[in-house]
């Protein structure tokens, strides 16, 4: 990889992906400059969303873009699956303690630690789920 | 196009003292309040722009795909020229205004230099690129400028928001003016690596100073709370007025159980009491 | 697979968390700390997480799961060194950690074993 790399992917098919997603992740906010903490939470989402595209999803990939629209930087994300789908997104967003439903996925935790974040997922043909965080 | 560039590669090789007095004059080298120091500077720049945009044309460049590794050391002269510019406190116009005036020493040299039909893509290109030259310098000079500023904010943000250690175990921090989302954030991490680097027990966070409490802010007080008791720590939240009391309460905000005192003397004394310090007169 | 050691001192078990942890080696943990309660009789367990960069709602449950685990055990578990990042993250993402003793570091972390085992946890 080299240093002008500006997207990528990475499978998303075993447990050491998971943890490969979160490395990756670090050293993609690390090269961004962000604070220790947006770090930390930039990570977390993706580890979360990771699991979820592995365990839910039936596996799929992690795609990366670095974001620079002349004013600021920042870091996308993409899980993307083939798996089942989300029958209902806006059950999936609600926070489980809330409303005494949500679905369990963590969805409305990690919207919590990122800037931009959207669900679109379609019964029987697969759940994409993107986040971004600006530094 | 690689043509066009070429040919305005060969201008600025060929006449590279005439465009560079042409251009710091159109940019006002020659006005009085330059002293020489500045004159010298702006030649100095000039001369490291032109260089890195012939280069960058003889090596093929397309002034079109301003990202492309070729544009790399024009880019960083650019940036370097922002910078100093942003940190000097000159304007984000007189900046770009210094670069766009390399357009008219070229175009002159156009009709001259150039056959007819070469012209006006020659032209055109010239114009594109200094337009990109531009572009690229007022958004660097903003983000030097939003680092400046963002620099001071914290600053002036960990001036504000002192976290000071009362005793052995306990610190306090007084709020003072508005809690928004941001400062909140920055008052959080410093209150925590000082429990992490002082080994605090407790933390009084004093909100005398804070004019309302409204959803949001109390939303803020509790998350800062309760990363305080996930660390290990405790938390007083003190300086709480009647009338915030009672907007707490219409608001239906739950403190979830957090110890609330009125005063910072009654937060302190509770403080005591709870690391197990008693206070005695010796007189 | 990498199985995270514990180390026993006296009616203590203690476990430090080094390494970024897959899913499995988080379980495999869990069941590793309830035999060797159950095994050793030990009354305290101290989990220390300053090493730990990322906590996310696998190792939050985790975590959980070993605390009530070792109450059913009749031994205090308490998790030590959480890193402020960390804390600021979970409590973002909504993870109250509920049941679960901190304490800021192993110092205290002993301190709150050697007072509590008599004590409910706090309730939060």
């Amino acid at each position: 990889m080299s240093a002008e790399d500006t997207q990528g992917t990475l499978p998303l098919r075993s447990e050491e992906d998971i943890v490969a997603s979160r490395q990756k992740v670090r050293v993609l906010t690390q090269a961004l400059k962000f604070s220790l903490v947006d770090q930390t939470k930039m990570i977390t989402a993706a580890s979360e969303l990771s699991r979820n595209t592995l365990v839910h999803g039936g596996g799929g990939a992690m795609r990366w873009e670095l974001l620079d629209d002349g004013i600021r930087r920042g870091l996308r994300l993409h899980f993307e699956d083939t798996g089942p789908g989300i029958p209902d997104t806006r059950l999936a967003l609600t926070d489980g303690w809330t409303s005494g439903g949500g679905m369990g996925l963590g969805l409305p935790g990690s919207k919590r630690l990122v800037h931009e974040f959207e669900l679109a997922s379609v019964p029987g043909e697969g759940t994409r789920v993107s986040i971004t965080r600006w530094k | 196009m690689n043509q066009h560039n070429e040919a305005i590669a060969r201008l600025l090789t060929q006449h590279e003292e005439k465009i560079l007095d042409d251009w710091l004059r159109e940019a006002g080298a020659a006005s009085t309040r330059v002293t020489d120091a500045g004159r010298r500077s702006m030649r100095a720049e000039a001369e490291d722009i032109l260089r890195a945009l012939r280069e960058a044309l003889q090596a093929g460049a397309d002034p079109e795909m301003f990202q492309a590794p070729q544009w790399a050391p024009l880019r960083q002269t650019l940036e370097s020229l922002s910078r100093s510019r942003a940190a000097q406190g000159q304007s984000a116009g007189d900046t770009t205004m210094f670069v766009q005036a390399i357009k008219r020493p070229l175009f002159a040299l156009v009709p001259a230099q150039l056959p007819a039909d070469a012209q006006v893509p020659a032209l055109w290109a010239i114009s594109a690129l200094a337009d990109r030259m531009a572009q690229v310098t007022v958004s660097l000079y903003q983000q030097t400028r939003e680092d400046i500023i963002r620099r001071q904010q914290q600053d002036l943000l960990e001036l504000s928001t002192p976290v000071i250690k009362l005793f052995e175990g306990v610190l306090a921090v007084p709020m003072i003016g508005t809690l928004d989302s941001a400062r909140t954030q920055v008052v959080m991490e410093t209150l925590l690596e000082r429990i992490v680097s002082t080994g605090s027990r407790l933390a009084i966070i004093d909100i005398t100073g804070v004019p309302t409490v409204d959803t949001l802010v109390a939303q803020h007080l509790l998350k800062t709370v309760a990363a305080i008791r996930l660390m290990g720590a405790e938390c007083i939240i003190s300086g709480i007025r009647p009338q915030i009391a009672q907007t707490i309460v219409h608001l239906g905000i739950d403190l979830q159980g957090i110890a609330s005192k009125a005063s910072l003397a009654d937060a302190l004394s509770l403080a005591l009491e709870q690391q197990g310090y008693v206070i005695t007169r010796t007189k | 697979m990498y199985r995270i050691p514990i180390l026993q001192m006296g009616s203590v078990l203690l476990v430090t968390i080094q390494v970024d942890m897959q899913d499995q080696m988080a379980l495999a943990l869990q069941d590793d700390l309830a035999n060797k309660i159950a095994a050793t009789g030990a009354k305290g367990v101290m989990i220390d997480i300053s090493a730990l960069e990322i906590v996310d709602s696998f190792v939050g449950r985790m975590l959980a799961s070993i605390s009530g685990i070792s109450r059913i055990l009749d031994a205090t578990t308490v998790v030590v060194g959480m890193q402020p990042a960390v804390a600021i993250t979970l409590v973002e993402l909504g993870l109250s950690l509920e049941g679960v003793r901190t304490a800021l570091n192993v110092e205290r972390g002993m301190e709150l074993l050697a007072l509590g085992r008599k004590e409910n946890p706090l309730v939060r």
